[in-house]
């Protein structure tokens, strides 16, 4: 399907809203092993449904969650917990922010 | 290639201490991660700092980028000197965790290309390609209505004589219906393959708006300021409004305008989904010009028909 002439086509859904995450399916996508995603997870980062990690399902939220706070934790040096904090004060300042512009407030 | 001062990007003075420079870099990498900042180029100054950082930092980097004279401005065309490298040796490690495929011609013209591969090794559990990750921009109309994007990604690969080359590949791409910002679409097996073969890993496609003449968002729901009459917003009125599902009437109920009354909601006419968001139409009134000798004489009539003091409240 992928010649010069016919461009290939996509129909998909939104990550975020039609997409549930395995623990495998997030540690492949992260690039990153079991028992740091267990970490995000006993920190409340990530929220998964189901009671032990072989039954945990992610909303697809979870993968770009994950990303940031390594990206966050790995780039300004600072521990997982510090990460939390400045990933849920970004949430509230983004929050915020499109609230802001909502309103006709300048963003 | 440009020269690139890196204690002037740093902010540090030539003679800096490596702490003062590690300093320098925290503080600087809080301001400019592209995670953190609003900034417009967050990006690239994060991208900057961090080729900085990886030069300044190492003890043997940073003397062999000494050795190039402190006469150098930031922006000057630079061509290395013919025995540059010559006794140094590099020993690889240390790198940073920044993406060293971002680092400048500058960077690879004084360290190498090789050398910067050499570095960190990128975990992966499993044998997989890597993913990708691209920004797209679309309008409000387009997750009103879903539609089709063509989208270009330039591909970095090898062609039939070994030569690293850039192709551009062309995808097209649904953009389903109610995506918001910050959203992403997932496009299986459209990442890069190892060497090859085995499974591709895949494009993730994140979403932004492009700012829209009329409409402001909050998750699904839509903003819209609607300019009224004075009479209209007093005595009430039928009124067209455009939403993105095209044009309606609406009633101004008598005495809106002002309060809670400014504020008027239209149900399930924000973008969709399950539930459909909703368009909130904030009614701001318009004052007619007094620019006629007519206009003028109704806003005469105005002040002496009308017991009217705005500044009640304020007590004056």
């Amino acid at each position: 399907m992928n010649t010069e002439n016919s461009v290939p086509q996509f129909s998909i859904g939104i990550l975020e809203e039609h997409t549930q995450l395995t623990l495998a399916d997030l540690c492949r996508a992260c690039a990153i092993h079991a028992e740091q995603i267990i970490e995000l997870v006993d920190v409340g980062v990530l929220e998964p449904q189901g009671r032990e990690p072989a039954h945990w399902r992610f909303g697809g939220a979870s993968l770009h969650r994950t990303r940031r706070v390594l990206r966050l934790q790995r780039d300004l040096g600072i521990d997982l917990a510090g990460a939390a904090l400045a990933l849920e004060l970004l949430d509230e300042i983004e929050s915020l922010r499109t609230r802001l512009r909502a309103m006709g407030g300048e963003y | 290639m440009e020269f690139k001062d890196y204690y002037a990007i740093m902010g540090v003075a030539r003679d800096a201490t490596q702490d003062e420079i590690k300093r320098a870099y925290r503080k600087l990498a809080r301001k400019y991660h592209p995670d953190v900042s609003k900034e417009a180029d967050a990006d690239a100054r994060f991208k900057e700092l961090g080729e900085a950082y990886e030069v300044l930092k190492d003890a043997e980097k940073r003397t062999a980028y000494d050795q190039l004279g402190a006469n150098w401005k930031g922006g000057q065309e630079f061509r290395p000197p013919p025995d540059w490298n010559a006794g140094f040796e590099f020993s690889g490690g240390g790198f940073t965790g920044g993406d060293e495929a971002d680092y400048s011609d500058f960077f690879a013209s004084l360290f190498g290309r090789d050398f910067r591969a050499g570095g960190a090794g990128r975990a992966s559990p499993h044998a997989k390609g890597e993913d990708h990750h691209a920004k797209v921009l679309i309008n409000l109309e387009d997750t009103y209505h879903g539609a089709t994007r063509t989208i270009t990604l330039r591909v970095p690969g090898v062609d039939a004589q070994g030569h690293v080359i850039t192709r551009e590949r062309i995808l097209n791409v649904t953009i389903p219906k109610g995506i918001r910002e910050g959203q992403h679409i997932r496009l299986s097996g459209q990442g890069s393959a190892i060497g090859g073969e085995g499974q591709a890993g895949d494009l993730y496609l994140q979403i932004e708006f492009q700012a829209h003449p009329l409409y402001r968002v909050d998750g699904r729901d839509i903003y819209l300021d609607l300019p009224v009459a004075p009479w209209e917003a007093a005595l009430g009125a039928t009124v067209k409004v455009p939403t993105l599902g095209g044009i309606v009437e609406i009633k101004i109920p008598a005495g809106s305008g002002s309060g809670s009354g400014r504020k008027l909601r239209l149900n399930g006419r924000g973008l969709p989904g399950d539930p459909p968001g909703d368009c909130y139409v904030i009614l701001a009134i318009a004052l007619p010009p007094a620019d006629t000798e007519a206009a003028r004489d109704v806003y005469r009539k105005m002040a002496q028909e009308l017991n009217f003091n705005p500044r009640a409240k304020m007590g004056v």
